[in-house]
């Protein structure tokens, strides 16, 4: 089977680089600023596949580098350098060779982005039934009745109380903000989910759920989904295979289970002591 | 205005229509450029105008781009032809361009500016003012506009119908509708009425809308779709002008039932509808004192 997404040397550099730049960072220099230029080097040479259906789990500290590669390929930021071929049934896209438009249509029309802070997915001024409205009617649905019916759905399915949709997310707790987020990005059934630290900051129990319910959406619409996150519990129940980023480098990667049971690196056996 | 005022310094040290000719000439290209590309916003370089900023410069520029010594111009202002910004629009075209005839009647123009509204009579020409785009209400970005004209992106504007729709069962936009020019750009049609947006579908006159402040001209060529936008199963619906048992108000001037009508408070209390197109209102009057006398 193709994978649905291929990533090959994926690097993002802020500031002026110079050649020393990848040569002087990364774990064994325990830095990820150039001391030559001063240029933050945010991820290098990340390289991986994600099957169809596939749930990849990014796992690293604060400023390792991993939300910086859910944001290239979500376009939200673009990379210094690499490649990334995404295929959409038949046609495979080299994602960063694609123009503004194309890019767009991409991100509208088959990703989807949860982001840590609903801030960023919703769009607070407005309702969070309108805020999937949104999503719908960029993929051309223009018939109201049907958008207000597949909200409703897609709100029942992800636990909002379908009573409050027309009410503005900003009265929402934050459980229920990132439900809705869930639901906006659910709802033009993408076949590649983005999902940056979507528990984090909320509590145990509503975490669980969230879990439950992103397990079960990748269950029934077999949706590939990249999870990154800094929390071991989230990455042993979601993924089954792992990436661990430490200042910009991913340094092991593997079968989430022999990841967490036989760390090699040692980043990641101090990773993994400290948690369990 | 002063009736006696006349130009600072000979007559001929100003070029005919106040304008000078590069400047015609420039708005000329952008009028033809906005022809070219029914509803896209083609910018051009808004001249200083005697007069504010958002009271017409742009509609102004046009009209004064376009008009030659045999032209016959009519200017409204929400309907009427005897409102002050009418008016002055009226006397500073009669000042600056010689040779030109003013009219109230919309038959008798060949140039109509009108600001707020679509003349009840099918035309021939015309002209429009402020607010060029339709997005500026749910992107304050220009730049990111631009972008989203280009690709045709209008789904931020339905999501605010269908809020519209989800608060108030009713989309409360009253004039300056969003409206899908030839199947691509939507452009913001001034403030017109809805009443007035079906006039644009398929007018047989050319539309040119001017922004002074925006600094841009589009325009509908004639003979081009021209079609709200609305959801698939919500119809666009116009001002309907009903009494509460639906009956269809009429001019309490003429008595048409098929205009426009401005409500107006009595001095006495109590409220009159009256037609908002003053030509259209004489000429119907005029009709029917007509028929009064002829048996």
């Amino acid at each position: 089977m193709k994978p649905i997404l291929d990533v090959q040397g994926l690097t993002r550099i802020h500031g002026t680089e110079c050649p020393s730049c990848l040569d002087m960072t990364g774990p064994e220099h325990n830095t990820n600023v150039c001391p030559a230029c001063g240029s933050i080097v945010a991820a290098a040479n990340v390289s991986f596949s994600l099957q169809p259906g596939e749930i990849l789990g990014i796992m690293g500290e604060s400023g390792s580098g991993k939300s910086t590669v859910v944001k290239t390929l979500y376009f939200d930021q673009a990379p210094s350098r690499g490649k990334a071929c995404f295929q959409d049934d038949t046609r495979t896209h080299d994602l960063f060779e694609l123009n503004g438009a194309e890019q767009r249509w991409l991100r509208n029309h088959r990703f989807g982005m949860v982001y840590q802070n609903p801030n960023l997915g919703l769009n607070f001024s407005i309702s969070a039934g309108g805020n999937i409205a949104e999503r719908l009617l960029m993929n051309d649905l223009n018939h109201y009745g049907d958008i207000r019916r597949r909200a409703s759905e897609l709100l029942t399915r992800t636990d909002v109380m379908v009573g409050r949709m027309d009410e503005s997310p900003r009265q929402f707790s934050g459980g229920m903000q990132q439900r809705v987020q869930i639901a906006k990005a659910l709802a033009t059934r993408p076949p590649l989910l983005f999902l940056d630290e979507v528990t984090t900051g909320l509590d145990l129990s509503v975490q669980a759920r969230i879990l439950d319910l992103i397990l079960e959406i990748q269950h029934e619409l077999d949706t590939a989904m990249i999870v990154v996150t800094h929390d071991l519990g989230v990455i042993r129940l979601l993924a089954s295979r792992t990436l661990v980023m430490k200042h910009g480098r991913v340094i092991e990667s593997g079968l989430t289970d022999q990841i967490l049971e036989d760390p090699q690196h040692a980043y990641t056996q101090q990773l993994v002591a400290s948690t369990l | 205005m002063n009736p006696n005022y006349k130009l600072p310094g000979a007559q001929d040290s100003y070029s005919f229509g106040f304008l000078d000719e590069f400047a015609k000439r420039e708005i000329r290209r952008v009028i033809l450029k906005a022809i070219s590309i029914p509803g896209y916003q083609t910018p051009y370089a808004s001249r200083e105008m005697p007069m504010g900023r958002g009271f017409g410069t742009g509609g102004l520029q046009l009209t004064l781009a376009m008009i030659g010594p045999d032209d016959t111009l009519k200017v409204i202002d929400q309907g009427s032809d005897d409102s002050v910004n009418a008016v002055n629009l009226r006397k500073f075209a009669e000042l600056t361009c010689p040779g030109v005839s003013t009219t109230e009647s919309t038959a008798g123009a060949s140039l109509i500016q009108t600001r707020h509204r679509v003349p009840e009579t099918a035309l021939r020409e015309d002209l429009q003012v402020p607010y060029p785009d339709p997005l500026v209400i749910v992107e304050p970005s220009e730049a990111r506009r631009k972008v989203m004209h280009g690709e045709g992106d209008y789904a931020r504007l339905l999501t605010k119908l269908y809020e519209d729709l989800v608060q108030f069962d009713e989309i409360t936009i009253s004039h300056r509708y969003p409206t899908r020019i030839n199947g691509h750009y939507v452009i913001d049609p001034s403030p017109i009425p809805r009443y007035d947006v079906p006039r644009l579908h398929h007018a047989k006159a050319l539309m040119l809308f001017g922004a002074g402040r925006e600094k841009k001209i589009y325009a509908v060529p004639p003979y081009t779709d021209a079609e709200p936008l609305v959801f698939d199963d919500i119809p666009f619906r116009t001002e309907n002008f009903n009494t509460s048992d639906g009956k269809r108000r009429a001019c309490a001037r003429c008595g048409a039932t098929d205009s426009f009508l401005d409500e107006l408070n009595l001095e006495e209390g109590g409220k009159a509808w009256q037609c908002s197109d003053t030509d259209y209102c004489n000429r119907q009057l005029a009709g029917a004192n007509a028929r009064e006398v002829t048996p």
